[in-house]
């Protein structure tokens, strides 16, 4: 919480007004009771004896006093909703630049809907509890102390009143917090649950009819329903009383004020000996009532407070633990540049495990010169992308050394490093944008020439062509239909437009029709000319022409040599090559 | 508001009771201002010290009575609440869970989802909130108006004359405040787009060192999205200050008014403090009110939205099962079928072959060529537009919707696991004997994998199954799919994440071990090409029907896939 206090250390000039206009509208808002009470007492005269001059002294002093106040606490308002913007402005930037740094590990192991809700849900939290809640408790511990002193200076002997009632309120507070706070939760977990199934149900619904399974998945639907409702009434049961209880806690003391302020009231107006601490006027009163509903209302207030802040905690915890995730760690200083390398690579005896205790690659060792072809096989999951994450540097190796023309990839610049490589991957990756800008993605200096030339080569050209917005059609999730096949043409487009000596490629094309398959073959072929080439090989001609293969399972790579070798061998790429055969 | 008054009928006497209550703890509310200003006025000036105590007891005994009565009231509320919404939703699954796929795809999934969950959810706080507060308000607004005529007539004019504008304030500024947050929200969702897509793409943009391109794409939705929720919030800010300031102009104005009738005597100094209390509690009524109506109309879109699905669902006939046994040879029959999904073009078109009992079907296709359209259509997912289709020689319309789908084992494209055990997952609701489960999930190759885990087929999965690997899943499916010894084993591109070596012991199993007719749709040459009729189909027609090699020889298509595949993905 302290270090999300910090963010306001950056407005000291936005946060001083703000206290100044929170303090004096809320200390102008407390004098109107006052000065009401005041004016009823030049009232109370009775018949022909009201005390005109004052009254409209005190009438013109609420107009000015209430005026006054309501514009200060919409400058308030107006202030904090934009202190509070500026500040959640900041931090979403903050998050997102750190996110920019962080190693690609991160996102493997983060599901995306985390990262999601803590940039908007939980910096959202933290925001309203910042500019929000830290206000109202501000306004709250002035407007109790104010009323309390107020009350104290109309009459001592009716603050007793509150040694009953206060103590009350707490301990229905406690008694919400302790007891029906968990049963609210409970009903928010069971109306999860309950969307939950309904969600899963629904988007399964043809399998459901398929096997006629409607009734069953009816009857648990009911189950879930009928625990839903239940924790809903069961919660709603006790929850009935906080709204009455708090009322009730409110008319109870404006009863006893009213009761002892009427017999205060009495003995003022009868017994000449009273003490003066005693005395009371029926403006006094009247005053005495507004305060106590104002006095009430914060202190009601205090737990639903609390257990805000509380949620705004653990809100800021969060966010702090993402923005303290270690970056990617940094170039080293004597890093060199390396802008166009030949294509050269070597594993020399590299050992690599995602966790220390499970090492997937044992001493490997490769030696690729400009211009060949690598082609990774095996099963689904079986670590394929492993090599990949190394050649990129995604992941750093913890013994050996990947070389690229001879050189430590340590000792070169990751940005340089990476130039140096273009890539296609199995899951196209475009994002809300033209079509034009998700080709020229990887470059700042390309002309529309340059992205058709590379959708030409792509043969994505004439289907843009025929859409109605051409290269700046927008692609988005429910825009133009475009196919996963189309999708992976336009990035094998991007990749076009690089001149990286180093190719990587995820031969991969499930679901797509034979003859965009067909085009997206002959596209990667295109791409693979001149350049070396990892290939995640799905693709028996790419396999057969690679200068070696490396065959992997369950992380680590098996066996290794060109397709002869390997069938001659007769290991496990030869049991699969041959099983289709059977 | 047709549905509501439906649900709410079966509780009409728990919901009297509940306003009788409701209606006497509000009175009781209203009388303690009455009571206040009547011991300040008329039982301390008369000097009765044993008076002011017996009004102070009532005045404390019509705040419990309130108490009392609210408490009982809202608890009264959340049972009928409960009860309706039980109901509701009840209702509302069975509908969604029987729509037909033609009403599915017209109503969209997300949209039912959202019936089911966020339109009953506010149903449901609805029904609550209006017995809670929607009879308190309106009464606690009237009897206090009612009561100031009566105590005042005059300052009650007064009275009267602010609040519209109070009410009227809100309203405006509501009105123009909800758009913008409306706006706010779509800009929310720009924001989370970058975050989404960047978190999808971290590769991509690492490896062409795009941070800086990404850093300032986010920004300019960042700044969208304060500027938006800015201008909301600036708006919206005015409501409370303008309120308290009517409110408390109000009372300024009943006060000065009141001194000129004191001092002429037509009024007394007590009921000016009555007001004052009377006032707090009407114009606080008046924003409740302002609530309620937002709420309404909110609740009225959802019923809305329910009730459409269910009156698509009333609409429903079901035909009854016929209980006629097999006949002939022939297990399905295709007669110059044809189909559209929307009114422009045919999905499919004159489609007509028949398949022998037993025997297996290959239908092989680029996407979008209608091969899954001709399962459905086989299943009745959809009717045929023109043709007929007949299963063991009836026509389909013949059997009943359960009856005609107890002859399928299905596994279609990307299909769904629930959250449940692996066993559970198998017998999907069907009543099947362990043993039986055992043995499908041997037949589909799971077995080995399910009986790997510690608690073997009490293994819980994760919701669509993400704790398995694509072939685990698709082998589970399967498994689903013969566990209920169908009579067609159905499988729409199912076999796609599954190794070969695994693929050819599947296809080994299912034809030694069931005599199943089997429909294979594919993408791949070689998941069909052991078929015994394999359809080629282009744009929604056949244009190639036989067995591999006769296709090789005179089919175009079916030689250009296959060659392009050149035995497809051999090692995946």
């Amino acid at each position: 919480m302290l270090r999300m206090a910090g963010y306001l250390k950056h407005y000291p000039v936005a946060v001083c007004t703000a206290l100044f206009l929170m303090l004096g509208s809320n200390i102008l808002a407390l004098a109107g009771p006052k000065i009401s009470g005041l004016a009823i007492d030049a009232i109370a005269g009775g018949r022909g004896r009201v005390d005109f001059p004052a009254v409209r002294r005190y009438v013109l002093m609420l107009v000015v006093f209430y005026l006054l106040s309501a514009v200060m606490a919409y400058l308030l308002s107006v202030l904090m909703v934009r202190l509070g913007q500026k500040i959640i402005y900041t931090l979403r930037r903050q998050v997102f630049e750190h996110l920019m740094t962080l190693p690609v590990s991160y996102f493997d192991s983060h599901p995306t809907g985390d990262i999601i809700s803590r940039i908007s849900y939980d910096i959202d939290t933290l925001n309203t509890s910042l500019s929000h809640d830290l206000l109202q408790l501000a306004a709250s511990t002035v407007t109790v102390v104010g009323a309390l002193f107020m009350m104290f200076s109309i009459s001592r002997p009716l603050l007793l009143i509150f040694a009953v009632t206060v103590p009350a309120s707490i301990l229905f507070t406690r008694f919400k917090t302790k007891h029906i706070h968990p049963l609210f939760r409970a009903r928010s977990v069971k109306l999860g649950e309950l969307n939950g199934y309904a969600e899963e149900m629904l988007s399964g619904q043809k399998t459901v009819r398929a096997y006629s399974a409607e009734d069953v998945t009816i009857s648990r639907f009911d189950t879930r329903n009928e625990a839903a409702v239940g924790a809903y009434y069961k919660a709603e049961w006790y929850g009935a009383m906080i709204g009455p209880a708090v009322n009730l806690i409110n008319n109870i003391s404006i009863a006893l004020i009213t009761l002892f302020g009427g017999v205060l009231f009495l003995l003022t107006q009868t017994k000449a000996d009273l003490l003066p601490i005693f005395m009371i006027t029926l403006g006094g009163v009247s005053s005495f009532v507004q305060y106590s509903r104002k006095f009430a209302g914060p202190i009601n207030e205090l737990a639903n407070m609390m257990s805000e802040f509380q949620s705004a905690l653990a809100a800021a915890e969060r966010v702090f633990r993402l923005l303290d995730e270690p970056s990617e760690v940094p170039d080293r200083e004597d890093a060199v540049k390396l802008p166009r390398a030949r294509g050269d690579v070597r594993f020399e005896d590299v050992t690599f495990g995602y966790t220390p205790d499970k090492t997937v690659l044992h001493h490997f060792s490769l030696s690729v010169t400009s211009g060949q072809t690598v082609a990774i096989v095996g099963p689904t999951g079986a670590g394929k992308t492993t090599v990949i994450n190394l050649l990129m540097r995604f992941y750093d190796i913890s013994e050996g050394a990947i070389c690229l023309d001879g050189r430590d990839v340590r000792e070169i610049t990751r940005e340089t490093l990476r130039k140096n490589y273009t890539m296609v991957l199995q899951d196209t990756w475009l994002f809300y944008g033209t079509i034009f800008e998700n080709i020229a993605y990887g470059r700042e200096d390309v002309t529309r020439e340059d992205v058709e030339r590379a959708a030409r080569a792509a043969y994505i050209h004439d289907f843009i062509l025929s859409l109605p917005q051409r290269y700046d059609t927008i692609l988005s999730d429910d825009g133009v239909n475009i196919s996963k096949g189309q999708k992976q043409l336009i990035t094998i487009a991007r990749a076009m437009l690089s001149d990286a000596p180093i190719l990587i490629l995820d031969e991969a094309t499930s679901n797509v029709d034979s003859r965009t398959e067909q085009k997206i073959q002959a596209a990667m072929h295109a791409l693979m000319r001149h350049r070396t080439a990892f290939v995640i090989a799905h693709r028996l001609s790419t396999v057969q022409n690679a200068d070696v293969i490396l065959v992997v399972q369950k992380g680590s790579v098996i066996e290794r040599g060109t397709h002869e070798e390997l069938l001659a061998a007769g290991g496990f790429y030869a049991t699969l090559y041959r099983s289709q055969f059977t | 508001m047709k549905l509501l008054v439906h649900y709410l009928s079966p509780l009409k006497k728990a919901l009297f009771w509940g306003f009788s209550i409701k209606i006497l703890a509000s009175v009781l509310e209203l009388l303690l201002p009455y009571i206040l200003s009547y011991i300040l006025d008329s039982v301390v000036p008369a000097g009765e010290m044993k008076m002011i105590f017996f009004w102070g007891g009532m005045m404390i005994l019509a705040a419990l009575g309130a108490y009392f009565g609210n408490v009982a009231a809202n608890r009264n509320a959340a049972r009928v609440a409960r009860d309706a919404s039980r109901a509701i939703r009840h209702d509302l699954f069975e509908a969604t869970m029987h729509l037909s796929s033609r009403e599915v795809d017209g109503l969209t999934v997300p949209s039912l989802e959202s019936r089911l969950t966020s339109d009953t959810y506010h149903l449901h706080h609805f029904i609550g909130m209006i017995q809670r507060i929607g009879v308190r308000a309106p009464m606690l607004l009237i009897g206090g108006i009612a009561i100031t005529f009566f105590l005042d007539a005059r300052l009650a004019l007064i009275l009267l004359a602010t609040l519209p504008v109070i009410g009227v304030s809100i309203f405006f500024i509501t009105g123009r405040g909800l758009p913008l947050y409306q706006k706010a929200h779509a800009s929310v969702d720009g924001m989370v787009r970058v975050v989404r897509e960047d978190c999808g793409g971290v590769r991509v943009i690492k490896a062409l060192s795009r941070e800086q391109y990404e850093k300032e794409r986010y920004d300019a939705a960042n700044r969208k999205l304060v500027a938006d929720e800015t201008r909301a919030g600036v708006t919206m800010a005015l409501t409370q200050p303008l309120m308290g300031l009517f409110l408390n102009l109000g009372l300024v104005l009943v006060i000065f008014a009141g001194a000129y009738l004191v001092d002429r005597d037509l009024s007394k100094p007590g009921k000016i403090i009555a007001f004052i209390q009377y006032f707090t509690l009407m114009s606080s009524s008046i924003a409740v009110l302002t609530r309620i109506f937002v709420d309404y109309s909110r609740s009225l879109a959802s019923a809305r939205r329910i009730d459409e699905v269910l009156s698509v669902y009333h609409a429903h006939k079901e035909s009854p099962d016929t209980g006629d046994a097999a006949t002939g040879e022939i297990a399905l029959e295709f007669r110059d079928v044809s189909f559209a999904y929307g009114e422009k073009y045919d999905t499919v078109s004159h489609i007509s072959f028949s398949l022998e009992r037993g025997k297996t079907l290959g239908i092989i296709g680029a996407t979008g060529a209608g091969k899954s359209t001709l399962l459905r259509l086989a299943m009745r997912f959809y009717e045929a537009k023109d043709g007929e289709i007949l299963v063991d020689g009836l026509p389909i319309a013949h059997y009943g919707e359960a009856e005609l789908h107890k002859k399928f084992g299905v596994v279609m494209q990307s299909d769904f696991i629930a959250a449940d055990t692996v066993a559970e997952n198998i017998r999907f609701g069907r009543e099947i004997s362990e043993e039986k489960v055992r043995r499908a999930a041997a037949l589909a190759q799971a077995a080995e994998y399910i009986e790997a885990f510690p608690d073997g087929y009490e293994h819980m999965l994760s919701a669509k199954g993400t704790n398995l690997s694509g072939g685990q899943r698709q082998r589970l499916l399967i498994a689903r799919a013969l566990a209920g010894d169908p009579e067609f084993l159905v499988l729409d591109d199912a076999s796609s994440a599954l190794d070969y070596k695994t693929d050819a012991a599947l296809r080994r199993t299912v034809r030694e071990a069931l005599c199943a007719t089997t429909i294979v749709v594919a993408q791949r040459v070689s998941s069909v090409m052991y078929a015994d009729l394999i359809l080629v189909l282009d744009r929604g027609r056949i244009i190639g029907a036989g067995k591999h090699d006769e296709l090789l020889e005179n089919c175009a298509l079916y030689r250009e896939i296959s060659e392009s595949q050149m035995g497809g993905a051999i090692l995946e």
